[in-house]
């Protein structure tokens, strides 16, 4: 079958799937549209958490930015999964116990606060408005590259297929179709890479082929990626080649970043009781870990692939070089997205791909007549969705690849859509401007911010700020500064107080803010920064996107001496931390009340 | 103090004692043997690399997941010691 016709019928079947779910899972009352009436059992959140977390970035762009860069790189690994620890261990349970809707009404109840529950607010929105941005993109993306259709109408048919599913079924509709599309992300992302790993290692479990032998070569295969690369002039790519420190610093930021980011919060107050939250951490980073204990392994294989393919007659040789009339179908392909270029510099008809920037290289290139590196551009998106086109897989992985890339967007836009809606009918509507509203009242707020929000990020992902990509930094060092200190002080430290926690927020988000405008430039416009954004200007050599760690800690220490100095939290707000911090009593049983009264 | 607000922290040191064990082992894989020690580790080989370079992409992962099931195990054990399971 075409394999056009193939891709239609696969993401439109897909498509249909959510929409199905969306109509069994209608949700009736507040609690479901918020919590899904927290009944959902813990491997099940688990499973919705992993695709609410995973988005387009993991799916699509991890694995090219570890195989472009190696060890280096290994930040965003470590970084993405360890931050489920701090969430079971320092926030997750807890929260659930608490037993509200929002992250800014658990920080507005602890500091007893208006002021701190807005502050709040504005963070929740600002992180995830920036993440929709690029789930959007994401989906008009993929679509114009497989689906053949314009960037916008994509956009359109998945903003709809969400505002569907989301303003309908609310949390319940979104975690039975997070099910689904975790179901079908994964599938896609594991075959292809299977095979891959089969084709070069005889391995056909990828995290165990990244660490075997080469089957063309006899020698590992890191062992054989490092020499072909030293070949045409590349860094090694099992070796550290950056600042420590900053490696440092940029996996720990990532790591509170996580557990900070309030969609990923929220989904564990769906579960019924305490243990089901820490149990439910665990489900998540299993389902998490299997795509990216995957992803370093597709890293290496593909670019090991890509240079092999390229030099067909020994790499870095004299005459080893590709033909262009020989270039595979998936570089044609891929070269009319404009993400893949080639440029014949010394018009001998074959591409000379190696690293000019290397002096030794550059003189040896020289020797043999070659103008220049001809590979142009090779986009690191590319690595994951041309993955079935580069291994010769049938049409039906390349259908199921596209239906992947979508779900991974879609679960995460969602996701995101739930916290923005839950913010604005929940903590502004219900908490600030008319708290008498009833329930029907406050499920029509939230469903129609759901709907003002889609149309929001529909108008953010066809127009989108220049500084999409860097707003990415801004929102991951906002959720570090702000969010996670001011939730695991409100558990952990029961002397924090008003004062001292709005004060804590305030300058780690200020902090971080002026580092990443120094460096980014103000609202990131372009010759605003008042230094270059390279190593050598960077602070004891902390790069912009590393500062969220230590802007968390600003806040934790402004936020200890202000309360320090100013009066203790009243009685009841240490009764409350102190129930908190006991499982008992958070029975699904208040919840049918719960939602009377909410 | 009351009797059971005397159980309560009790509980409540038990509780921590149990995260700051988990907390140094997910630091000491991560961004010990996975960044900062990896060095030392340099000698002992894995599949044409190191065990550092494991640690960093696939070891620490695994230990987290490890981490995250053993705090929620022992948990329970402890919520029912002191009796304030659900």
């Amino acid at each position: 079958m075409d394999t056009q016709i193939l891709i239609y019928i696969v993401v439109g079947g897909t498509f249909a799937l959510y929409i199905g779910i969306a109509i069994w899972a209608r949700a009736g009352t507040t609690g479901e549209f918020y919590a899904a009436n927290r009944g959902v059992n813990p491997v099940v959140n688990g499973m919705a958490t992993a695709a609410d977390w995973m988005s387009a970035a993991s799916f699509i762009s991890m694995a090219g930015l570890i195989a472009f860069v190696g060890y280096d790189n290994s930040s965003f690994l470590m970084g993405w999964t360890g931050g489920y620890v701090l969430l079971a261990m320092l926030l997750a349970p807890y929260l659930r116990k608490f037993g509200k809707y929002t992250v800014p009404e658990f920080i507005g109840d602890r500091f007893y606060s208006q002021a701190a529950r807005l502050v709040g607010v504005l963070c929740l929105i600002v992180i995830s408005v920036t993440y929709v941005i690029g789930q959007m993109r994401g989906v008009g993306v993929t679509f114009s590259r497989f689906l053949e259709v314009p960037s916008e109408v994509g956009l359109y048919v998945g903003a709809g297929v969400v505002f569907f599913y989301a303003v309908l079924g609310g949390m319940k509709g979104i975690t039975y179709t997070q099910v689904a599309q975790y179901c079908v992300l994964i599938t896609a992302y594991t075959i292809p890479a299977i095979f891959i790993s089969l084709q070069l290692t005889g391995n056909a479990i990828p995290p165990l082929g990244l660490f075997s032998e080469h089957a063309g070569s006899g020698v590992a295969l890191l062992e054989r990626l490092n020499q072909v690369l030293a070949d045409l002039g590349f860094n090694s790519y099992t070796e550290h080649h950056t600042n420590t420190f900053n490696m440092v610093l940029f996996t720990l930021s990532l790591m509170i970043g996580t557990a900070g980011l309030p969609h990923v919060i929220i989904r564990f107050f769906t579960v019924p009781r305490v243990a089901d939250a820490r149990w439910s951490a665990g489900w998540a980073l299993v389902f998490i870990a299997l795509l990216y204990l995957t992803a370093p392994a597709v890293g290496a294989m593909a670019r090991l692939n890509v240079v092999d393919t390229l030099w067909p007659g020994g790499i870095g040789a004299e005459d080893g070089a590709l033909a262009f009339e020989d270039k595979p179908d998936w570089m044609v392909t891929w070269e009319q997205t404009g993400l893949l270029v080639f440029e014949d510099k010394n018009n001998d008809g074959f591409i000379q791909y190696y690293n000019e920037g290397n002096e030794e290289m550059a003189a040896t290139a020289e020797g043999f007549g070659w103008a220049g590196n001809e590979l142009v551009r090779l986009d690191r998106d590319i690595l994951v969705l041309a993955n079935p086109e580069i291994a010769n897989l049938p049409a039906w992985v390349i259908a199921l690849v596209a239906a992947g890339g979508l779900a991974a967007a879609l679960s995460t836009a969602a996701g995101l859509l739930l916290a923005i809606s839950g913010a604005i009918s929940h903590d502004l509507i219900k908490g600030a401007i008319n708290p008498n509203i009833s329930e029907q009242g406050e499920l029509w707020a939230a469903r129609i911010s759901m709907a003002l929000a889609i149309a929001l990020a529909t108008y953010l992902g066809l127009n989108p700020p220049g500084f999409a990509a860097q707003v990415v930094a801004l929102a991951f060092g906002l959720a570090a500064a702000s969010i996670f200190p001011v939730l695991m002080m409100g558990i952990f430290f029961k002397r924090i107080n008003d004062i001292g926690a709005i004060a804590g927020m305030l300058s780690g988000l200020a902090f971080t803010i002026v580092y990443i405008s120094l460096y980014k430039g103000w609202l990131f416009l372009p010759g605003t920064n008042q230094f270059p954004d390279t190593p050598e200007y960077w602070l004891f050599g902390i790069s912009p996107l590393s500062i969220g760690a230590v802007g968390a800690l600003v806040n934790f220490i402004v936020a200890y001496a202000v309360s320090r100095v100013t009066a203790a939290p009243p009685q009841e707000i240490q009764e409350l931390v102190e129930s908190i911090r006991v499982p008992r009593g958070s029975g699904p049983a208040a919840h049918p009340s719960a939602a009377i009264h909410h | 103090m009351t009797q059971e607000s005397g159980t309560g922290a009790a509980y409540w040191r038990a509780n921590l004692r149990l995260v700051v064990f988990c907390l140094i082992v997910w630091a000491v894989v991560s961004f010990g043997f996975g960044i900062v020690l990896r060095p030392m580790l340099s000698g002992i080989a894995v599949g044409g690399t190191d065990l550092g370079f494991w640690f960093a992409q696939q070891g620490s992962i695994l230990v987290f997941l490890v981490l995250i099931f053993f705090y929620a195990a022992v948990m329970n054990m402890i919520d029912r010691k002191y009796d304030v399971d659900e």
